[in-house]
């Protein structure tokens, strides 16, 4: 088990190193000059060429990356060209509040995800089969960031029960446990769990029906299992795919809330690099890209040290 | 205890699945009963209904097939049990081992889990008492190492052992019955006779009675007091091994023994049975083993023939000895 972790854990160096090159290389590919944004129009050829060494910017590539790389390691991201700020401490106030987002939205996701995807397998072929499927449909299909919209409208708008958008009253780093904190993050989480929901409640379904049609599931029966116990061989037997694809959706999340974070303006990475995409704001799209992708590298570690746990057949093969 | 106690009697038992487009007739008037301590095969070819017979005696078919006759297993009616008596029933009184071990057991669970696991729902033990239990079975079934096995999930084990510990689970609870469905089939030959060996010897030690469903009619032999010969839904020929055997009397279990491969040795020819079974959905109206008969006469055509005694023991159904 242990043994498992390390040997997975050894697996993120190589994919580390890789993400690193890919997101520095798709930014420095990209047309346009970060200094553009900072510098007056009618600015010296002079103060160009120093703000350029200031950034590093007149360096050659692969030492731009080489220095960017060392400073990343020791957790140094640079400072933002638009604020001047670290950008360690943006990406990290910002990843807090996605990852509480994403957090919020998968848990919803998974719970109702499982429960109908649970059901419609126990009774596939039948008309409650056909009305949790159609749920789970409506979710994988329907866009987010309008049915955000259709959110803010009946219950910001029309209802007045929870506020429309923000991160709550103390701005972004004003995280607490009261509702006058979780208020704001209803309406951006119920959006995005729609997602996960429907996928998980697809992935569930066809595993469940799956698992029903077994062989050992009549065994179980034959030994005089009833039925509620025969349904936790099921669970335990649909876990360990379940919680890979809840894994694999939580790290979709954490990176791909640029849209829900916009129309809510929650004040998480999405939105971070929303606002760093119009400011040309390298150190901080880099920083930002980087950790998000670390982010999914290590859930699918997580999820893969977690289904080892359940599944026997994965950690000892 | 008496002897000629009839422990399962299954009287005129006709069951109907109604899963496709048309309804069919797996099982049409089984009658067969089976005497405290005796081992009866079931023997036929696939889709015969004898697996289907077997597990009608645990209620094992999916809803909405239709199950008449009645049946009785140690003195309870099991056409008339309720869904909690069923499971009181299944395991404790009767218990099954499968074909396939490999798929009968549930792979995220160890062996060891799956047999305390049986012990703890018919019978108010603590856990501790049921591993005991479990390892004591483990020994009893001839696993080496028992108590290390009993941690293995059932990917870590081998076809033979694994239906070890299926027998194993199924003896659990000191069951009157044993139903076993083709439970050598998926094994090696080798392997195959070992578990033959096993269930005989459990059988005489547990006093068990026994339903052994096979195709393969040396493996009847081998293990069955009496064989019962099923043919489209229905028992063809019925009566003590020796005379089956040596004296078969319907055309079909004649021609089950000429098609035994021991028989085909050097060049002669595998002689098999022409034509193949009837469609359970659409069945013609006299035997059904008429249109693969080579004596087959108009009148076999036309009606089924009944299971009639013959000899001390025997029955059959055919009209060449009505």
């Amino acid at each position: 088990m242990l043994v498992y972790a390390l040997k997975r854990l050894l697996h993120v160096i190589p994919v580390a190193i890789g993400v690193s090159i890919v997101c520095f290389m798709l930014i420095h590919i990209a047309p346009g000059d970060p200094l553009a944004a900072i510098l007056p129009t009618d600015a010296s050829l002079e103060l160009q060429a120093q703000m350029r060494s200031f950034y590093g910017l007149d360096q050659p590539l692969p030492l731009q990356y080489a220095l960017w790389a060392w400073h990343a390691l020791r957790g140094d991201l640079g400072t933002s060209i638009a604020t001047g700020r670290p950008v360690l401490a943006e990406i990290l106030s910002a990843s807090v509040n996605s990852i509480i987002l994403a957090v919020a939205a998968t848990l919803i996701g998974f719970t109702f995800g499982s429960i109908l995807g649970f059901i419609a397998g126990v009774f596939r072929g039948g008309w409650i089969d056909r009305i949790a499927s159609g749920l789970a449909m409506l979710g994988v299909s329907v866009p987010h960031y309008w049915l955000g919209m259709v959110l803010v409208i009946a219950f910001s708008v029309s209802l007045g029960w929870l506020p429309s958008m923000g991160g709550g009253p103390g701005g972004s780093d004003g995280r607490s446990f009261s509702w006058d904190y979780i208020q704001y993050l209803i309406l951006p989480a119920v959006t995005m769990s729609v997602i996960p929901m429907g996928i998980i409640a697809r992935t569930i379904r066809s595993l469940v029906a799956d698992i029903l049609s077994q062989d050992f599931v009549q065994a179980l029966a034959a030994k005089g299992l009833m039925t509620k116990h025969v349904m936790r061989h099921v669970i335990r037997n649909a876990a360990p795919t379940a919680i890979s694809v809840m894994g694999l959706q939580l790290g979709y999340l954490l990176g791909g809330s640029i849209l829900i974070e916009t129309v809510f303006s929650w004040p998480g990475t999405g939105s971070l690099l929303n606002g760093a995409i119009f400011t040309r704001d390298l150190p901080i799209l880099q920083g930002t890209i980087l950790v998000l992708a670390m982010f999914f590298v290590f859930v699918n570690l997580v999820v893969d040290v977690l289904q080892s746990a359940i599944d026997p057949r994965i950690q000892r093969s | 205890m008496n002897e000629e106690q009839t422990v399962i009697d299954i009287r005129d038992l006709s069951v109907t699945f109604h899963r496709g487009r048309k309804p069919v007739k797996a099982v049409n008037g089984v009658s067969l009963s089976v005497e405290a301590g005796e081992v009866v095969a079931l023997l036929g070819e696939s889709g015969s209904g004898k697996s289907v017979t077997m597990r009608s005696l645990l209620r094992l078919h999916p809803k909405g097939t239709d199950v008449t006759g009645s049946m009785t297993v140690s003195g309870r009616d099991v056409m008339g049990l309720s869904t909690r008596e069923l499971g009181q029933l299944r395991g404790a009184t009767v218990s099954m081992v499968f074909q396939e071990p490999r798929l009968a057991l549930d792979p995220v669970y160890t062996i060891g889990q799956q047999i305390e696991e049986t012990i703890m729902r018919h019978e108010k033990v603590s856990r501790q008492a049921a591993s005991e239990r479990a390892l004591a079975l483990f020994q009893k079934v001839r696993i080496p190492s028992p108590e290390r096995r009993l941690k293995n999930y059932p990917h870590e084990m081998s076809g033979g052992m694994l239906q070890r510990s299926m027998i194993a689970m199924a003896l659990a609870c000191n069951p009157k019955v044993l139903l076993a469905d083709e439970p050598t089939t998926a094994l090696d030959a080798t392997v195959q006779i070992q578990i033959l060996l096993l269930i005989r010897e459990l059988q005489k030690e547990y006093g068990l009675s026994v339903i052994f469903v096979t195709h393969d009619i040396g493996v009847a032999a081998e293990v069955a007091d009496r064989i019962a010969v099923m043919y489209a839904g229905r028992i063809v020929e019925e009566g003590r091994v020796g005379d089956i055997i040596r004296d078969p009397k319907h055309p079909y279990t004649k021609g089950l023994l000429g098609a035994r491969v021991e028989l085909a040795h050097g060049r002669d020819r595998l002689v098999t049975i022409p034509g193949s079974p009837p469609d359970l959905a659409a069945m013609p109206p006299g035997c059904a083993f008429a249109p693969r008969c080579g004596q087959a006469s108009d009148i076999c055509l036309r009606d089924v023939p009944p299971l009639k005694p013959i000899g001390e023991t025997g029955n059959i159904a055919c009209i060449q000895y009505a």
